[in-house]
């Protein structure tokens, strides 16, 4: 499992990498679109996220615990924080696609010069790459959850065979770690230079 | 992987510390620090991706063999974005001889 993580640090380590490069690029221009994402939605689905982390870990304590009906709760718990994630962002998206901050013909941010919109189309690309890609990976695992929620229901977990749970867990931790980075670099490192909404 | 058993006490205290650098990290965000912003906010997510890899993901109890792998992946990282940046900071700084 181990090895499969660094494969996806490497995977997502392509795209930060590119977010690198073109921010060192054109500075000003992802400073004005990254304050266009309002930051207060992004600092509670972190939250979120973080307290679905602390669930996780719960339900591999009550594995390794033995413990049958707790392993349930605190999956069925991680699954439906997960949830809430992937809805809080449905609605961030949901906001860029009514300000026409979505890559394309109709593309419009407010504020730069026309010269610059493809610099900014540029950020909302990598935004949406990045955070679909986070996304993408949260779904996969709410689908794990879901088999492992049916599976512990039924008793298949005991201290001496856990695991898939203990595995599950790694992975989801470390889909938490992506969004720990995504979260400062997509929404707050430019804050400072252009005041944006909350 | 992991036999150790760690209390809820440190799971609920590593959870409280994640999320105070969060609020940490949001609020330092609206202060002007000039180019150390970056570097703050880095910072900042590097110590939460510790807390989650040595306490949430057991790596403080892991075998030398998962360490190992954990870091030699970062290594690998660290690589990729260091010459890849070093190339594009460096572009047309020396001209190309010959040309």
């Amino acid at each position: 499992m181990w090895i499969f993580l660094i494969t996806e640090i490497m995977f997502f380590g392509g795209m930060f990498l590119a977010y690198t490069i073109y921010r060192g690029a054109y500075p000003e221009v992802f400073a004005v679109a990254s304050s266009s994402i309002k930051i207060f939605l992004g600092a509670a689905n972190t939250v979120v996220l973080l307290g679905s982390s602390l669930t996780m870990v719960l339900a591999v304590r009550a594995a390794q615990l033995g413990q049958q009906k707790a392993i349930v709760f605190f999956l069925i718990l991680t699954l439906l924080l997960g949830g809430v994630f992937l809805g809080v962002k449905a609605v961030e998206w949901k906001e860029k696609f009514d300000e026409h901050h979505i890559p394309g013909p109709t593309f419009h941010l407010e504020g730069l010069p026309d010269d610059q919109q493809g610099h900014a189309q540029l950020f909302f690309t990598l935004y949406f790459a990045m955070t679909g890609l986070h996304a993408l990976h949260m779904i996969i695992g709410a689908g794990i959850l879901i088999t492992l929620i049916f599976q512990a229901n039924r008793g298949k977990f005991t201290a001496d065979y856990m695991t898939p749970v203990d595995v599950a867990g790694l992975y989801w931790h470390f889909v938490d770690i992506v969004w720990i980075f995504l979260f400062p670099l997509l929404y707050l490192i430019d804050r400072h230079m252009k005041q944006g909404p909350l | 992987m992991s036999e150790h058993i760690d209390s809820l006490k440190t799971y609920f205290g590593v959870f409280a510390a994640l999320i105070v650098l969060t609020v940490v990290t949001t609020a330092v965000a609206f202060v002007d620090l000039g180019p150390f912003s970056t570097v703050v906010a880095l910072g900042i997510a590097c110590c939460k991706m510790l807390l989650v890899t040595l306490f949430f993901m057991h790596v403080r109890h892991s075998s030398k063999l998962t360490k190992l792998i954990l870091i030699g992946g970062l290594l690998w990282l660290g690589l990729m974005l260091s010459m890849t940046l070093t190339d594009f900071a460096t572009r047309g700084v020396m001209g190309v001889p010959g040309r």
